[in-house]
């Protein structure tokens, strides 16, 4: 009943319902007695990985994610995921399954599934149309309320093109308008036909919340637009999100009070649960936020309410306080050369990735586009090479967990994806050759052991229902 | 591929202006991709004197003496890179209006303006656009109230005061779903007003002196649109959907006096063969492949491979963020190369395309008396990871500094020193 640890009045009757469907323990049977709890899983995901024979992977350069490479690696994967790795002669290949898929990756790099932890994939999809605008609730600046879920469209085509580009999870925002954007959620990129058929099992949900100019622009210079009317500058930003911090710490307070001594149970506020969420450390707050000065302000709102930034987003001045980051444990999820759209990504500079990671702090390369997600490996290539030309030398193999256990990290999912480690989801890339050449292509991925994109097979390359029966259906993409 | 000499005249007599200060430099032991029916030239020998290219050879012997020697190390050699269209040097801070002026949506005139008169040399994206080998940048303006942007001028990325080689290099004019919009609701609202336009212009001043005003445009914009409109200056048309292509193409045989070049053109593969036949280059973004609106249904990465095969010329441009990121079209070309582009052919996309596009003569090529716009590589230039070591232009290696390499430097180490991070900056000399 871990799920279950608070109350709810009005809807109770309706919590009830919801959690019969998901869990066998009957909802008041929580430690703290007959107290009427809410499911924080109303809209489960209905993920489940598409049926796999074993695959043996022979002959790899192999980079395991954490920082290891390994030449002429075999890699095995049994029931959807990572049952053995290592060079040929440590790895026990079954020699009675006639089931078994070999396949001959000489010449070829195998590396974890790229896990981008910064996409608005479904919520603003291809065609960008103005029906298809679910991205940003810009009602009012905060609304922690709405859920990123409730907004993705499953079959943008921008999904394939991302799996093309090798990426196996990705974590869907929010857009940054409000100081509190709402809930972000992480999905395995596994067409579906439902955003639960995508959900990434047991992930932990995400609040999204934004700095700087955004949040002031959205609000106050366009005041008479929208309701409200703060904040109009960054003092405003900050005392937006105390204030609903410091009603999340008063409605917290309620809910243990109930949890602790029955009573009227307070009644529901889905703005203040997300916020809850977070203060009880299952919701990981992930923050648009560029300038360096804004990022400190943030950790120590963060000390002064008690919760975690898991990551800085955009983080373009990352390198001005990445001993600060380091210490404070929170990662920066960063483009490798954007810059200068705006005042505050105007200190861009290319090295900004390994220097956040030659600092000890944990580096993150983010795309926020439906162009960027399909060549991260790439943007990892660029930041690497700028930070080699000034002396940080860092390795391919190191470079790669900025693709994909530091996003998983992020996201509270690298206890099962993230690194080629057995026992983890078997998500990788078989990339036609070194995935830091801008030449290279991933050529076959695994989302569960099973291939869901193979460059070589039309038959293995999903095609979203928009674009049935339009010009370049099915077409090299 | 075939090349279309543009506006000659004025580009030659443009490009003269530069090259007095510069010397003799050897570049030695260079893999010279010369964009020639050179091909490449391994173990070459280039010497640029006053500015221009004198000589390739193979070996190092008996160098000009005085001359200053950059060894390549076997290394590539390329010509400057060209961008064929970008906003660089128009805008500082994209969302800051004030120093932005890619467009001008409350101005009384289109097509005759300039983004000459707002381009400045100085602004930080230009040494940012040049250190990744970047010579050349085409700047186009953007459209504003009128479907007519204006006129796009050619500058080098020197950041020299002087740095414009053309301030009216082309007229840019918006078609497909945006030009649609902005000319009142419809792409036959569009065409019908780029039809009036063409004859205000063919029939100025003559119209103006009897009505005192065009069908479409102004006294101003008339005029301004002469010499595209008589065929002396070309006409980049923005548009993606085959429909909107073919009906370029239909254009363009209709009124054979004009140059025509077509930007976006996402879904030019489907009509490459007649653009081949119709002799009409386009510049394409080779990332696009999302079908982003209702016309790029058709988008892949395949676009650039299947028009280069149809003999299409076909340049490449980064078309994302156009003001920052014009620096990407090394990327971008890498990328065509990944989707079935020769590497031959993708490094043409970024310098012999886009000089045949703007009638850049002596540019984007390796070659006897050419410019000296030369980059010497540390690694295959379309590889993203690596980067130039020496850029020249006109013959004058330039820095590799830029605001960004100055901040990279400051924050290196996170050390605390005996003062504060500001205190870490240039002194200039006391003399």
């Amino acid at each position: 009943m871990k799920q279950l640890n608070w109350a709810v009045a009005a809807l109770a009757g309706l919590a009830l319902t919801a959690c019969g469907g998901n869990s066998d323990d009957p909802p008041t049977s929580d430690e703290s007695g007959d107290r009427i709890l809410i499911d924080k899983d109303p809209y489960p995901s209905t993920y489940t990985p598409i049926e796999s024979n074993p695959v043996v992977i022979r002959n790899a350069t192999l980079l395991d994610g954490e920082g290891g490479l390994i030449e002429n690696a075999t890699l095995l994967i049994q029931d959807g995921n990572i049952a053995a790795f290592g060079a040929a002669d440590e790895v026990e290949v079954p020699s009675d399954d006639d089931k078994l898929v070999q396949i001959d990756a000489a010449g070829k790099w195998v590396t974890p599934g790229i896990i981008d932890n910064h996409s608005h994939l479904g919520v603003y999809p291809s065609p960008s149309v103005s029906a298809h605008g679910d991205g940003n609730e810009i009602s009012a600046p905060v609304t922690a309320e709405v859920w990123s879920e409730h907004g993705i469209w499953p079959q943008d085509p921008g999904f394939t093109r991302a799996l093309a580009g090798g990426i196996t999870s990705l974590q869907i925002l929010p857009g940054s308008a409000n100081l509190f954007g709402g809930r972000g959620v992480t999905l395995k990129n596994v067409p579906g036909r439902t955003v639960q058929d995508m959900k990434f099992p047991g992930a932990p949900y995400s609040l999204k919340m934004a700095c700087g100019e955004n949040p002031k622009r959205v609000y106050g210079y366009g005041s008479g637009r929208w309701p409200g009317g703060a904040p109009y500058s960054r003092m405003g930003n900050m005392a937006g999100y105390r204030i609903a911090w410091a009603q999340a710490v008063e409605y917290k307070r309620k809910l243990d009070d109930y949890i602790e001594n029955g009573g009227e149970p307070p009644a529901r506020n889905l703005e203040l649960e997300t916020l809850v969420g977070v203060l009880e450390g299952d919701i990981l707050v992930h923050m648009h936020c560029y300038r360096a000065d804004e990022m400190a302000q943030i950790i120590d709102m963060s000390h002064e309410f008690g919760y975690h930034v898991s990551s800085f987003h955009h983080a373009v001045e990352s390198y001005k306080i990445a001993d600060l980051l380091a210490e404070e444990n929170t990662c920066s999820s960063m483009w490798a050369d954007w810059w200068g759209f705006k005042m505050e990504a105007y200190d861009g500079v290319r090295e900004n990735i390994p220097m956040v990671h030659d600092a000890g702090a944990c580096a993150i390369v983010h795309s926020d586009s439906d162009i960027g997600i399909q060549r991260l490996n790439q943007e990892a290539a660029k930041a690497l090479s700028d930070g080699r030309r000034v002396g940080i030398d860092i390795s391919k193999a190191e470079a790669w967990t900025w693709l994909s256990l530091n996003p998983a990290k992020s996201l509270g999912i690298d206890d099962q994806t993230g690194s080629i480690a057995v026992g983890k989801d078997a998500d990788i890339v078989i990339w036609d050759g070194d995935p830091f050449s801008t030449y290279t292509q991933a050529e076959q991925v695994f989302v569960d052991g099973a291939v869901v994109f193979d460059r070589n097979d039309p038959a293995l390359q999903p095609v979203m229902d928009f674009e049935i029966g339009q010009p370049g259906e099915g077409d090299a993409k | 591929m075939i090349f279309k000499t543009l506006l000659t005249s004025s580009a030659a007599l443009l490009l003269t202006a530069g090259a007095a200060l510069a010397q003799t430099v050897a570049i030695t032991n260079a893999k010279a991709w010369t964009g020639t029916a050179q091909g490449t030239v391994e173990n070459a020998t280039i010497i640029m004197v006053d500015g221009e290219i004198a000589e390739i050879r193979t070996g190092a012997s008996s160098l000009p003496s005085g001359a200053t020697v950059v060894n390549a190390g076997g290394g590539w050699v390329t010509p400057g890179i060209i961008s064929p269209f970008s906003r660089t040097g128009l805008v500082e801070v994209g969302a800051e209006s004030s120093t932005n002026d890619v467009s001008a949506g409350d101005s009384d005139y289109s097509v005759a303006l300039r983004a000459a008169d707002s381009f400045n040399p100085a602004a930080s994206t230009i040494p940012v656009t040049r250190l990744e080998g970047v010579t050349r940048i085409v700047v186009a303006p953007g459209t504003g109230s009128d479907m007519f942007a204006g006129n796009g001028l050619v500058a080098d990325t020197s950041g020299a005061p002087d740095s414009i080689l053309d301030d009216n290099a082309f007229v840019f004019i918006r078609m497909g779903e945006a030009g649609a919009r902005i000319a009142g609701g419809s792409r036959s609202a569009a065409w019908t007003r780029l039809r009036a336009a063409l004859s205000d212009a063919r029939t100025f001043p003559a119209r103006y002196l009897a009505h005192n005003d065009g069908d479409a445009l102004s006294r101003v914009d008339a005029q301004a649109f002469g010499q595209a409109a008589r065929g002396q200056q070309l006409i980049l048309v923005e548009a993606h959907r085959a429909s909107d292509i073919t009906r370029l193409i239909a254009f363009a045989g209709e009124t054979p006096e004009l140059n025509l070049a077509i930007l976006g053109a996402d879904e030019a593969w489907m009509v490459a063969e007649e653009l081949a036949e119709a002799k009409i280059p386009v510049i394409i973004d080779p990332f696009q492949n999302l079908p982003a609106s209702f016309e790029q249904l058709g988008a892949t990465q395949e676009n650039a491979a299947r028009l280069i095969e149809a003999g299409v010329i076909t340049a490449f441009a980064h078309l994302g963020d156009d003001g920052h990121q014009a620096r990407l079209v090394l990327q971008s070309a890498g990328n065509a190369v990944g989707n079935g582009v020769s590497h031959d052919d993708a490094l043409a996309a970024i310098t012999v395309a886009p000089a045949a596009i703007f009638g850049l003569e002596g540019l984007g090529s390796i070659a006897p008396g050419a410019t000296a716009d030369l980059v010497v590589w540390d690694g295959d230039p379309l590889e993203v990871m690596s980067a130039p070591t020496h850029i020249f232009i006109d013959g004058e290696e330039q820095s590799l500094e830029s605001r960004q390499t100055r901040l990279r430097d400051r924050y290196l180490g996170l050390d605390n020193g005996d003062l504060p991070f500001a205190y870490r900056h240039a002194v200039p000399d006391s003399e």
